[in-house]
């Protein structure tokens, strides 16, 4: 067993300092990499908490958005009563992540960095163009969500870099997002797919802007333009979802494995997309 | 590697240990300072055996590490009952029969006091998912919930009278 020291900085600087070590992770809400030291599948050499940094844990409203503090637990989230109304898809994203207990501690930077394909809080964050701000021993840089996993377990992140928020864009009237998944059960269960929609709608109740994001289906969280250009323009009619379910189903390249089959995954994440848009769309004041 | 020294508040008396850096807050809780109420089920967060209240938020304590916690506010089991009086809780469980073989059972207090502090009046459905990070292998969990509701409703006649 590796001998192992815990850091945990009060500012940026000096946590991005600690993690430019070779052999530093960065600990945020710890359910993940716990279970990986336990486990022997992660042995680093210093632990970095990024939760003593100022503004880690907290969501704030500023210049017409919300910022949320990378290492918020998700309990959080859904106790924030303007996020949840404004932002309803990626908190329903982020609270769908394991027991009570687990969101307790449970992040959205945790579940980003640890690179699941099927990641709950990420298709809803990606649909809803959400930007990380990221520092690091040279400083600070932003990037949008979907930039940050390349591969499972795989991040875009240099050593010594860690996302310090997330920022959601600020929000239109007439808009809203949803996220969806399926699992085999109520709880408790990770995503055989999942899909989240983010959509703007023009005085008319026409979409005028509209992302899609698929979880599970490949090696990392899509973001399916052409799934998203299907609804622009109109009310979400049967021709319209038919387009989108198409777009979603192209862009998949699922593996099979215990939770399904590529034919499976593939088929799921095209209803899935369908039933997250009607919802955003209802949510957003659209009438079909 | 040195040893890390820990100060936190555990059950209201601020207490201190020395641990190594890797070890875990229901390991400190058990290992270094005696509270063996909580319990080690699966050590992965999957079955709530070891759930202690941390700065008034449900968390399993297998899942945190013992620095983590350096001027926190730590609540275990063995802070449930208050002057040698059961809490409603506990006491229900005994009257309903909540337990059998008693493994789960700090961990599902703990959950349940975290709910009805949250939530004093909670459906059964909403207990149900609460409390689904809580394993028990035994009683097919109809009598935990019961005793969690009876409890609940015992408390909101308690508050009213």
């Amino acid at each position: 067993m590796s001998q192992l020291a815990y850091l945990a900085p009060a500012s940026p600087e000096e946590a991005a300092k600690a993690l430019s070590a070779a052999g530093a992770r960065a600990l945020s809400g710890g359910t993940d990499l716990l279970v990986q030291l336990r486990a022997g599948r992660a042995s680093p050499d210093v632990i970095v908490d990024l939760k003593r940094i100022a503004g880690a844990i907290g969501i704030r409203e500023e210049a017409g958005g919300f910022v949320i503090g990378a290492s918020t637990p998700g309990v959080l989230l859904g106790e924030h009563k303007a996020l949840v109304r404004t932002w309803p898809g990626v908190v329903e994203g982020a609270n769908l992540i394991g027991s009570t207990q687990v969101q307790g501690r449970a992040s959205l930077a945790g579940n980003l960095c640890n690179g699941s394909p099927a990641a709950d809080s990420v298709p809803a964050l990606i649909a809803g163009r959400a930007i990380c701000v990221i520092v690091g021993p040279n400083g600070r840089r932003e990037a949008a969500v979907e930039s940050i996993v390349t591969g499972p377990g795989q991040t875009s992140l240099a050593q010594g870099e860690f996302i310090l928020e997330f920022r959601l864009p600020p929000r239109p009237a007439r808009a809203s997002d949803a996220y969806l998944r399926l699992i085999p059960r109520t709880e408790m269960d990770i995503a055989v797919a999942g899909a989240g929609v983010n959509l703007v709608l023009s005085e008319d109740g026409r979409v005028t802007e509209a992302h899609v994001a698929l979880g599970a289906v490949a090696p990392t969280v899509l973001l399916v333009a052409e799934a998203g250009a299907a609804l622009v323009g109109g009310k979400l009619d049967d021709a319209a979802l038919a387009k989108l379910d198409a777009a979603a189903r192209a862009a998949c390249r699922p593996i099979s494995d215990k939770r399904g089959t590529v034919e499976y995954r593939t088929r799921i994440a095209g209803v899935l997309a369908k039933r997250a848009a009607l919802i955003a769309f209802e949510r957003a004041g659209g009438k079909r | 590697m040195s040893k890390h020294h820990v100060t936190t508040t555990v059950n209201g008396d601020i207490v201190e240990f020395l641990v190594s850096p890797r070890t875990t807050l229901l390991d400190a809780l058990r290992d270094q300072l005696g509270l063996t109420g909580s319990k080690e089920g699966c050590g992965s967060g999957d079955c709530g055996a070891c759930s202690v209240i941390l700065d008034g938020r449900l968390v399993c304590s297998c899942l945190v590490l013992a620095p983590e916690v350096e001027g926190r506010r730590v609540e275990t089991i063995e802070g449930l009952a208050q002057e040698g009086r059961l809490h409603p809780l506990q006491q229900k469980f005994l009257e309903h029969a909540a337990l059998q073989c008693g493994f789960c059972t700090p961990g599902i207090l703990m959950a349940a006091k975290a709910l009805l502090d949250e939530n004093p009046d909670p459906t059964e459905t909403e207990a149900r998912y609460y409390l689904a990070g809580n394993l028990c292998r035994c009683t097919g969990y109809d009598k935990i919930i019961r005793a969690v509701m009876d409890t609940a409703a015992d408390l909101r006649q308690a508050r009213t009278a």
